[in-house]
């Protein structure tokens, strides 16, 4: 999705000169085409993420369009007050991508993961996050939302050439895009999550439950309407996110559903300790921290046996 | 023209600085807090560069020179010269930290005149990198001036912004660091020694000046010698009295957050026109 996004990066800077590239000295074999045809609009500022971000809050408030690229949570925890301080509390166009949400950068180990990103800039107001699923929503959601007048966070996979079946590059800031539709159970998923959920979802078909996967691409601003719509048409609803348990999309969910009153019974699948001592692919993480298709396959299949009894 | 804009055409950096002076013990007394002998420390500074130095016609005016007061706790010397500059009336420099008020302790962008929210030490500077680095990309002239602190010298993150500064050279950002020696809770030797400001600049590939940071025509013969054209990032590390203008207060670690009593009041006013 790196790529994705630095190609089409490209193309909006061919028309439009105010956008510019920063990054915390990451992105080799990534940010090189950027680079090479606007030597001018790239800055490398070095492995010095605090700076990056104060610096791309003042050339916003000059009116450029700082992109600033980093690993997810060098892009968004190390720079965390000068986010709130700058783009957040100035109201400013900075656009923060940060990329290997959840356990991607896999043996690389937990200083490399980003479990916190979303939880911690959730709090922030007027701050869109935005998890595309796979390279052709990154390209709807990036032209959709690159020119907003606010801040915004990109959370995009390390993964290149994942295709979400069936989501064709659907994308709309506080909307969700639907991938299967069942009556069963409810299975909301954000970003790099989807194949995992879409997964279970064919699994749990074979045993004969049919489950509707939503898909949470805009965290923030968090698609109310479309949730409670959604959420009111299930009982059993379940959440998969490359995240902490606490601040992501199980906390978003939980509070519409609390605010709103739906009758709904919400299970939460996200990672709920410390990944320390864990070595492996992101596949093997996923499995280890109860994330992968198996475990929301499980969750269901027993909660649903749970309720039948 | 306004009055308050008459009135600062008229005034020499010196009477700008002393009307400055006096506004801060008036509205600290009446607001009933603290952060004086800061805001003494930064009153020329401030009174050169908005009485001389900064090209801002006007708040939002397109192209201006952007100014950052990165030790922001000494926002009341800012805001009275805003109110110099006619950009906030005397009546709304009369609302400092009431209820309802923008003007709060620490510059706030909702103010006339202030482009950037300041007050968690060690961010301003970055801020004012990227002014400076905007001015360049789009062929500006205009400069970029950011006020720091000695004690601000402490924020690891701070020299992130030198460090780039002098990388790239951007010659257009003038730094003026308040070395008033002070912090909180102490001495700057005594809490985390800064030791020589102007070797540690120089090591980063600045343009540095060492200056008399009460002294006006000092300053201003210093800035106008700058190329702001090309070369390196400068900075005037500027020997300043904490507390400055009122005796009682020179060099006292406790007027860093004490407010004045009536008779303090009387006497620093007192102090200031004699």
């Amino acid at each position: 999705m790196r790529k994705a996004f630095v190609k089409k990066l490209v193309e909006l800077a061919e028309r439009e000169p105010r956008i510019h590239l920063l990054t915390g000295d990451l992105g080799f074999y990534v940010v090189e085409p950027f680079a090479e045809r606007f030597p001018a609009r790239f800055i490398n500022a070095g492995v010095a993420e605090q700076n990056m971000m104060g610096m791309a809050t003042g050339m916003a408030e000059s009116g450029l369009i700082p992109f600033v690229y980093s690993i997810a949570t060098f892009a968004t925890l190390r720079p965390y007050e000068f986010i709130r301080n700058g783009p957040v509390l100035h109201n400013l166009p900075v656009k923060i991508v940060g990329v290997g949400g959840g356990v991607e950068y896999s043996h690389h180990g937990p200083t490399h993961f980003g479990l916190d990103d979303v939880g911690a800039l959730r709090v922030q107001p007027g701050l869109s996050i935005i998890t595309p699923c796979d390279s052709e929503q990154l390209n709807t959601a990036i032209e959709k939302t690159w020119d907003a007048p606010g801040p915004a966070y990109y959370r995009l996979s390390k993964n290149e050439g994942i295709t979400v079946p069936g989501l064709n590059g659907r994308f709309e800031i506080g909307k969700i895009d639907f991938v299967a539709n069942g009556q069963d159970a409810l299975i909301i998923a954000m970003g790099n999550a989807a194949p995992e959920a879409q997964k279970a979802e064919l699994s749990l078909a074979q045993k004969g439950i049919s489950a509707t996967v939503a898909l949470v691409s805009s965290i923030s601003p968090r698609p109310e309407d479309l949730l409670i719509e959604t959420i009111s048409r299930h009982r059993y609803v379940f959440t998969v996110e490359a995240h902490y348990i606490n601040g992501g999309l199980g906390s978003m969910v939980s509070e519409v559903i609390a605010e709103n009153g739906l009758n709904a019974r919400l299970t939460r699948l996200a990672v709920r300790q410390v990944p320390k001592g864990m070595v492996g692919s992101e596949q093997y993480l996923c499995e280890r921290l109860g994330i992968s298709a198996k475990d929301i396959t499980d969750k269901v299949v027993s909660c649903l046996n749970l309720a039948a009894r | 023209m306004t009055a308050t804009q008459q009135v600062k055409s008229a005034l020499t950096p010196e009477k700008f600085a002393n009307e400055i002076r006096r506004l801060v013990l008036i509205e600290s007394k009446r607001a009933g807090v603290g952060h004086i002998g800061s805001a003494l420390s930064i009153t020329e500074i401030i009174a050169l560069l908005y009485s001389s130095v900064l090209n801002i016609p006007a708040p939002n005016a397109p192209d201006r020179d952007r100014f950052i007061l990165s030790k922001g706790h000494a926002v009341l010397a800012q805001y009275a010269a805003l109110y110099l500059k006619g950009f906030i009336t005397r009546e709304e420099l009369g609302t400092f930290c009431n209820d309802g008020t923008a003007l709060c302790g620490h510059p706030e962008i909702a103010v006339p005149g202030i482009d950037f929210a300041t007050g968690s030490l060690g961010m301003g500077l970055s801020f004012g990198i990227g002014s400076a680095v905007a001015a360049r990309k789009t062929n500006s002239s205009r400069k970029t001036y950011v006020l720091i602190s000695d004690a601000e010298l402490n924020e690891g993150a701070l020299w992130e912004s030198v460090l780039f500064a002098g990388h790239h050279g951007l010659s257009n950002l003038i730094v003026f660091v308040d070395q008033n020696g002070q912090q909180a809770l102490g001495y700057t030797k005594d809490v985390l020694d800064t030791a020589s400001v102007e070797n540690k600049f120089k090591a980063f590939n600045w343009d540095v000046h060492s200056v008399d940071g009460h002294n006006c025509k000092q300053m201003q013969d210093t800035l106008k010698k700058l190329d702001c054209e090309s070369g390196a990032p400068h900075v005037l590390v500027c020997k300043t009295t904490f507390g400055r203008g009122v005796s009682f207060m020179q060099n006292k670690i406790e007027w860093h957050y004490l407010p004045m009593t009536k008779e303090q009041f009387e006497q620093a006013m007192k102090e200031l026109d004699t």
